[in-house]
């Protein structure tokens, strides 16, 4: 998609201010990820492309405020390795893994037994990970629960996607020297309008773009 | 082929025409027998003299339970493309390709073990990384090639597929995870591979031939207990490791029959398959 073509479906998403209501989303996809698995606690793990890291975007449960926002490199480690190969595992008594506790889990006093990761993949890209920590200790894994990982890392990776266009598109507003940014601020104030008012806005913004594209 | 003349008697004719007089040349070297049990597959075989290469994140040669590499490289690729393989002092970045290799040296004790590290050096070149170690190890000729993972770039798709063709060509038998997730991945998709998902079987030689193509066979993936880094060992699940189970017993069948092409090889576990003969 071009620069521009980007721009126009951010202006159509509306997307000023949507940052924190994807936010949301992956908060409750994390939610409920842990929820059904019974889980301690979940998480979506996001690269940064730029300094080849992997960024906590969204943390439910244990370690909830200590991880959020921490980075670590995205070469190495098990959700390294589920970003790069693309492949989902699951991994039971992971304190024995010294090299994940002393990278994530030591800074926050948490350190899961449990862990069942699957990339959150796109298109061709491999956006991050989704990871599920500690599941009930007495249950064995099985199939099922590796389907239903992929269908919950399926869910999130059209919902960071949304996200990471949005956020793009937010970016391409910012360094535009404010011409679109008067267009964008338009669409978003005219979309947040009573019906009634909204259709006249609508309405007004038309014969606005008529006059102007004649 | 242009610029060749035809000659029936010259010894280096080309592979793809059979001449009457040359039928005998190509006769087989072994016996098939009428029935192909797992006793005739791998009976007595630990794998000594094949040779197995883990396409991973680095092996901890050390582990008790990986039991020493023949080799271990860890591979970069240079500012003209070319593969550069260095001997790997780092060993594994993320504990997965230890767990391969041990699932491995528990089934096929005998066989020998290198790793080729693809994983490790930087996320963004990954997939030309892969690209090269599999080049890398087809290259060694190694008999049996673990490949545990998969890329989505479609870019790669028509690289590795030519990759995969001429393992298969050269008897390098390439074992690959298939996704289990609703993407479009590769290698594993190409008939050239033997593609392997995961059973809940406990047991380490169970494995299902899927007559519903293109997962080709199923392996032991679920509550595994692996090797790990530092040492340890762990319980894992996935269909990477599902395909070193396949790719050990692969290892077992060609110590024993170091003569089977891939196609052959393949025939041999359709029929010692546990849905198949493999119960008998």
């Amino acid at each position: 998609m071009s620069e521009k073509s980007e721009l126009q479906a951010a202006v159509a998403a509306g997307v000023i201010g949507s940052e924190e209501a994807f936010r949301g989303l992956l908060a409750a996809i994390v939610e409920v990820a842990r929820s059904i698995f019974g889980a301690k606690a979940s998480s979506i793990l996001l690269l940064d492309e730029e300094t080849e890291e992997l960024v906590f975007e969204a943390v439910v449960g244990e370690g909830e405020e200590e991880l959020l926002g921490m980075r670590f490199p995205a070469g190495k480690g098990i959700a390294g390795w589920v970003l790069a190969t693309r492949t989902p595992l699951v991994i039971e008594d992971v304190r024995e893994d010294p090299r994940f506790a002393t990278d994530v889990a030591e800074d926050t006093g948490y350190v899961p037994s449990g862990l069942m990761a699957a990339p959150l993949l796109h298109d061709e890209q491999s956006l991050g990970v989704l990871e599920v920590l500690d599941r009930p200790g007495a249950s064995l894994f099985s199939l099922q629960e590796m389907e239903l990982l992929g269908l919950f890392a399926n869910q999130a990776s059209i919902a960071v996607d949304l996200m990471l266009r949005a956020r793009k598109a937010g970016r391409l507003l910012d360094a535009d020297s404010g011409e679109l940014q008067v267009v964008a601020r338009l669409a978003a104030a005219v979309d947040k309008l009573e019906d009634s008012q909204r259709e006249a806005g609508f309405r007004l913004l038309g014969e606005l773009a008529d006059t102007l594209g004649e | 082929m242009a610029g060749h003349g035809w000659d029936a008697s010259h010894a280096a004719l080309p592979a793809w025409s059979l001449p009457k007089d040359a039928v005998e040349r190509i006769s087989l070297p072994s016996e098939w027998p009428e029935r192909v049990t797992r006793d005739w597959a791998w009976g007595e075989s630990t794998g000594e003299g094949a040779r197995v290469c883990i396409l991973d994140s680095g092996v901890e040669a050390s582990h008790p339970l990986v039991g020493g590499l023949e080799s271990a490289v860890a591979i970069s690729v240079g500012e003209n493309d070319e593969v550069i393989a260095e001997e790997d002092t780092e060993g594994d970045v993320s504990g997965h390709g230890t767990a391969c290799a041990g699932i491995v040296r528990a089934l096929a004790p005998g066989c020998s073990l290198s790793s080729v590290r693809v994983l490790g050096s930087s996320f963004t070149g990954s997939g030309g990384v892969l690209l090269a170690g599999l080049r890398y190890a087809i290259e060694q000729e190694f008999d049996v090639i673990n490949m545990s993972l998969s890329t989505t770039k479609k870019p790669f798709a028509g690289v590795l597929h030519e990759l995969a063709d001429s393992a298969y060509f050269r008897r390098s038998v390439l074992v690959a995870s298939a996704h289990n997730m609703p993407v479009e991945s590769y290698p594993w998709r190409f008939s050239s591979v033997i593609s392997v998902g995961s059973h809940e079987e406990p047991e380490p030689l169970a494995f299902f031939y899927n007559p519903s193509p293109p997962v080709e066979f199923f392996g032991r993936g679920v509550n595994v207990q692996v090797p790990w880094l530092g040492g340890r060992a762990l319980t894992v699940s996935g269909n990477s490791f599902a395909t070193p189970h396949m790719s050990a017993i692969c290892a077992l069948i060609l110590a024993k029959h170091p003569e089977l092409t891939p196609f052959q090889l393949k025939s041999v576990l359709y029929l010692t398959a546990t849905n198949v003969g493999g119960g008998r």
